[in-house]
């Protein structure tokens, strides 16, 4: 092949100087600006190669401390915090899709430069501080031989983890460091190709039912819709009898889930649809209605259709619900969690935090850091603000953020990083220097730093 | 020996002739899998469509370089004028199927459209001439002793 991919090389740049480049338009928010669909013959490719922190840090605003809190994982994805403050970390990599098409072969060796070299670890690890100054005393695999796993949830003594085939359930005690017993399969999840492998999980406030973000098989149905059944849904999950429902679809690609505090609604980031230029679709934050249909893959943000669809379904466009936020075209958010009560001060009190994974087709590149949504009255309020940055370096990723989850006891928040196998956390510096106080109840407001 | 024995033989080596056989045969594979494809929207014709214009191009890139060297050091050099012209076609239909390759990587519906109709009907039709140029042209060669 490098004989042709050599000849070709003067078309590519010929082409590739006709690729539509960003404007610069203003695509957070509750309207953001959708240019005109644009696709080039060559989509974009701007791949950010890892390379190491060597030493450094990612950076926080004036006032907080980043510190890491665990090392040398293998690629994690989610956390949760158990309540005695233990830490759990799924860590994998799954997706097992064919490569149907030559640009399966082509694209998936141009993205593998943009990972870690680490294979996944198909685990949970823990996390303890015993003596809560902020520093991890114990890190040990908590839960083994387990399938890609991404979502996590805690309800009634319990742990669920959503490997990207089924639903899992094991018995917790307290102060476990680690759980030998079979976990118990809740459900089957939709599985069959796996393009897009993660499956988020959150439980409803109750605990009465859990819900399980499930991705699309494709960018925009390109494998067919006989493959996209149970796909770019959510599900809600009865975990008592493993039951499950549809409750919401059309929503692309569901990475994380979480209840906000206000109002105890579902709300999801998604990741929208890719090679319509370098400015769509923007990725989003919504709440999630029950039953709404969220456009994909007839059309996205609404009634933009999609011409890439065929044959059209004008009637499922005409359902399209509008998603409540843009977080920007391409970002790859995959960390959702909210904060309320003083959360972690300053301008950070009331919102959401967003992990953004960043971009990978764009030449400009996105995303790489985590950026806060202000909420007020339950919605949100405001341009979103960045938060944790510096993951890029001269083009090349020192990390890329994933999960982020506040942990209210202690006042901080926890990034899951997969480049550099690490799991930040970020408190404010006050609090640093008083760790007595790291058991404080999340009622208490925060101290301004 | 007689003196001056003359010895026809085929303008394209038999090496060349296979390289060749690929993009006669793969070419018109691929227009007919995207006729299809438009027809009934089944992804599985584009897929096809998308291995056949890749493999078609990959043996058209070889078959590019060989008549190219056979044009300016091999048996091609014997006939110019019929090699030229070959030689043009050969290559549009490599630019053209590395331009159809891109198209046909795009997603879903948008992977064959029209310019990816043409641009197989277009490689169809270059490689059938192109083949019937090289299949019908004899280079004579004179041994002096």
């Amino acid at each position: 092949m490098t004989r042709l991919s050599l000849a070709a090389l003067p078309f590519i740049a010929l082409v590739a100087a006709c690729a539509p480049s960003s404007e610069g338009l203003d695509q957070t928010g509750q309207s953001p600006v959708l240019p005109e669909q644009a696709d080039s013959l060559i989509p974009a490719i701007a791949i950010a190669p890892p390379t190491g922190w060597d030493g450094e840090l990612p950076t926080v605003p004036e006032g907080y401390t980043v510190t890491a809190i665990a090392q040398d994982l293998q690629i994690p994805r989610q956390m949760l915090v158990l309540p005695n403050g233990d830490v759990l970390v799924a860590e994998g990599s799954g997706g097992k899709a064919p490569k149907l098409r030559p640009k399966d072969i082509i694209a998936g060796i141009l993205k593998g430069r943009g990972k870690s070299p680490v294979k996944g670890g198909d685990r949970i690890s823990l996390l303890r501080d015993s003596d809560g100054d902020g520093r991890t005393d114990l890190q040990t695999t908590f839960i083994s031989d387990l399938d890609a796993p991404y979502g996590l949830a805690f309800v009634d003594g319990a742990i669920y983890v959503a490997n990207q085939g089924d639903l899992m359930r094991f018995p917790y005690t307290e102060g476990a460091t680690s759980i030998t017993a079979p976990g118990e399969k809740v459900t089957d999840l939709p599985a069959a190709i796996n393009h897009h492998w993660t499956k988020a999980l959150t439980a409803s406030p109750d605990g009465s039912r859990l819900y399980v973000g499930i991705g699309s098989n494709s960018n925009v149905g390109e494998r067919g819709m006989d493959a996209e059944e149970d796909r770019a849904v959510i599900w809600e999950v009865d975990p008592e009898d493993g039951s499950s429902r549809i409750y919401a679809s059309g929503i692309r690609n569901p990475t994380a889930l979480a209840f906000d505090p206000w109002g105890n609604r579902l709300w999801s980031v998604v990741n929208e649809r890719d090679e319509l230029g370098p400015e769509l679709v923007p990725d989003y934050l919504t709440s999630v209605r029950e039953g709404g249909f969220y456009g994909w893959p007839y059309s996205y943000y609404g009634q933009t259709v999609d011409p890439r669809v065929h044959p059209q379904k004008p009637d499922m466009v005409a359902k399209a619900i509008s998603p409540d936020y843009a977080l920007g075209s391409h970002v790859a958010a995959l960390g959702l969690t909210f904060v309320t009560n003083g959360g972690m001060g300053g301008r950070f009190a009331e919102g959401a935090f967003v992990g953004e994974h960043g971009s990978w087709n764009r030449d400009d590149r996105s995303g790489y850091k985590v950026v806060f949504v202000p909420f007020s009255g339950g919605r949100p309020s405001g341009d979103p603000i960045d938060f944790l940055t510096g993951f890029l370096a001269d083009g090349e990723a020192r990390g890329r953020p994933v999960g982020v989850l506040f942990d209210a006891p202690r006042g901080r928040l926890l990034v899951a990083d997969d480049v550099s196998n690490t799991v930040w956390s970020i408190t404010p510096r006050a609090r640093t220097r008083a760790p007595s106080e790291a058991t404080r109840s999340a009622a208490s407001p925060a101290r301004e730093s | 020996m007689p003196e001056h024995a003359a010895r026809a033989e085929p303008l394209a080596s038999p090496i060349h002739a296979i390289l060749l056989a690929f993009p006669v045969a793969l070419y018109p594979f691929a227009l007919a899998t995207d006729i299809t494809y438009l027809n009934t929207a089944v992804v599985q014709w584009t897929n096809f469509s998308q291995w056949l214009i890749a493999v078609a191009d990959f043996f058209t890139g070889l078959l590019l370089a060989w008549a190219l060297i056979s044009f300016f050091f091999g048996r091609a050099r014997m006939a110019r004028g019929r090699s030229t012209l070959y030689l043009i076609v050969v290559a549009a239909m490599f630019v053209t199927g590395v331009i159809n390759a891109f198209q046909h990587a795009k997603d879903g519906w948008a992977s064959v459209g029209t310019a990816g109709l043409v641009m197989s009907i277009v490689c169809t039709v270059l490689a059938l001439v192109a083949a019937f140029l090289v299949h019908s042209t004899a280079v004579v060669r004179e041994n002096r002793a």
